[in-house]
């Protein structure tokens, strides 16, 4: 007990302090998990938007399998990239197992299906009722793909949050494809795992704080944004 | 042809030039049109001519399949048998050059503005055009002080006008209005007639659906008369509302239920 308590206050004066290992870890995480939500998001929501209004032979397949990976566990994203990147696998020439790109190739296919099936939902509401206006205006279904993509920017922002928070919460995919190197490679949650198995519990609190109060404070952001915007724009 | 209330102030705008030059697309033709879906036949071999600058009123009562004869002619389904064929010398151009008003307008969640440029930039016109042409539209209207007001918030018979002036805005030779004025008040039906009356000063051809026999008795040169999907009468407005030729047609003036 005693213990825990001074791990608690020794987290805080880290976090107080600004740490720099602290530090170094916490901006490789935003850095890595904000690039994949950007890339997945970049990928995520055109795809979602065609799935929703596209009908072709095999889209419930599509569509259930989309679903279906939402649940990838972290650690078969992790092998699956692994398996690509290592030394004798497809893509190993490239020599970026254990690095960050490898991470961010990670996380973004790990949240990929999350970011197409929520945008896939939103979009097919908005696609009932605006087919037969855009229709008429002359747009062609692929044109409707922008359209709908704007008007649907505060719903869309809920589905980016989900693949963040999925991105940012996970430590087996960056586990297995970082190596959870010191100073490299070592994310928020990978060192909360390591130092809490070694007993620095300090750094892992610290860490642990630090990570919930910043997935707190971009929800915050986006929803202020979201209602500030959608008032401007209803 | 009296409007329901006095002239507004953009009705005394210049009259846009006619046609804009272009060579026309019209007359459509329907030959033998149907359409049925699961094994029903809810348009019934439907032959019309739609010529330049008349507007026309389809009347008939619920389910005589009004607003699917818009829909094929539009362009938005495909008839099941027969055949649609714009016949004039402009036809084969690609442009877009019939639009169509619904009965409960589409407002994207953008501003007034936005939705006309919107419409605009869809059709290919550069962003400059794009901005001139709305707001040449908003201000034909009258409508210029809603331009940055999010459409979806503006009331319904704002969402109409507004929908009347985004399909100006495309500058459509014909225009296919189906129950515009349905969902609204009084007041609201008047500026929708008086708009269509300037659409009409303006050569647009017209054609229309509406269940307000009034309405149609102000604005039609020709009726159309519908029932079971099959066309009835096709016949001038005066003529029509005088002296009916079929028995449905006299029911359906007097008030009379069909089925």
């Amino acid at each position: 007990m005693m213990g825990q308590e001074n791990a608690f206050t020794a987290a805080i004066r880290l976090i107080a302090e600004l740490d720099p290992t602290l530090v170094e870890i916490v901006l490789l995480s935003l850095r890595v998990s904000l690039t994949a939500v950007l890339l997945a998001a970049l990928l995520g929501l055109p795809l979602g938007t065609a799935l929703a209004i596209y009908r072709f032979p095999g889209r419930g397949g599509v569509i259930v399998t989309c679903n279906a990976l939402m649940g990838l566990p972290p650690v078969v994203a992790g092998l699956v990239v692994y398996l690509l990147l290592s030394r004798s696998g497809p893509l190993g020439p490239l020599g970026i197992l254990f690095t960050p790109t490898a991470m961010v190739i990670a996380q973004t296919l790990l949240i990929l299906p999350i970011i197409i099936s929520l945008t896939r939902q939103v979009m097919e509401d908005l696609w009932v009722e605006y087919q037969e206006q855009l229709r008429s205006l002359g747009s062609s279904t692929a044109r409707a793909i922008p359209t709908l993509l704007w008007d649907g920017r505060f719903s869309l922002i809920t589905s980016i949050l989900a693949g963040f928070g999925r991105a940012s919460a996970e430590v087996g995919a960056v586990m297995i494809v970082g190596g959870n190197i010191a100073g490299y490679t070592r994310t928020m949650t990978t060192a909360i795992a390591l130092e809490t198995a070694r007993g620095d519990l300090a750094l892992a609190l610290g860490l642990g704080i630090l990570l919930i109060a910043l997935t707190l404070a971009l929800n915050a952001i986006a929803y202020g944004t979201g209602r500030m915007a959608q008032r401007a724009a209803a | 042809m009296q409007s329901l209330t006095a002239p507004a102030e953009w009705l005394s705008a210049q009259p846009r030039e006619a046609m804009h030059g272009e060579p026309s697309i019209l007359p459509l033709v329907l030959q033998n049109v149907s359409y049925a879906i699961r094994g029903k036949t809810l348009v019934d071999g439907l032959s019309i001519e739609f010529t330049q600058g008349r507007r026309t009123i389809i009347l008939g009562p619920n389910g005589a399949g009004k607003s699917l004869t818009l829909r094929l002619c539009h362009g938005l389904i495909e008839p099941t048998a027969g055949k649609i064929s714009w016949q004039g010398p402009g036809a084969p151009l690609p442009r877009l050059r019939h639009a169509m008003v619904f009965q409960r307008p589409v407002m994207l969640r953008r501003s007034a503005l936005a939705n006309l440029t919107h419409a605009l930039a869809v059709q290919g016109h550069k962003r400059r055009e794009r901005r001139e042409r709305a707001w040449e539209a908003l201000e034909r209207f009258g409508l210029q002080g809603l331009a940055d007001r999010p459409a979806r918030v503006l009331s319904g018979g704002e969402q109409q006008r507004l929908a009347m002036a985004r399909a100006w805005s495309l500058r459509p030779e014909m225009l296919f209005l189906d129950e515009p004025s349905a969902a609204l008040d009084p007041g609201a039906t008047g500026a929708i007639e008086e708009m269509i009356q300037a659409f009409h000063d303006e050569g647009l051809t017209i054609v229309m659906t509406t269940h307000n026999l009034g309405q149609a008795r102000r604005l039609a040169d020709d009726v159309i008369f519908l029932h079971h999907g099959r066309l009835v009468e096709h016949t001038p407005a005066e003529e029509f509302f005088t002296q009916p030729r079929s028995q449905a047609a006299a029911a359906f003036l007097k008030g009379e239920l069909l089925w």
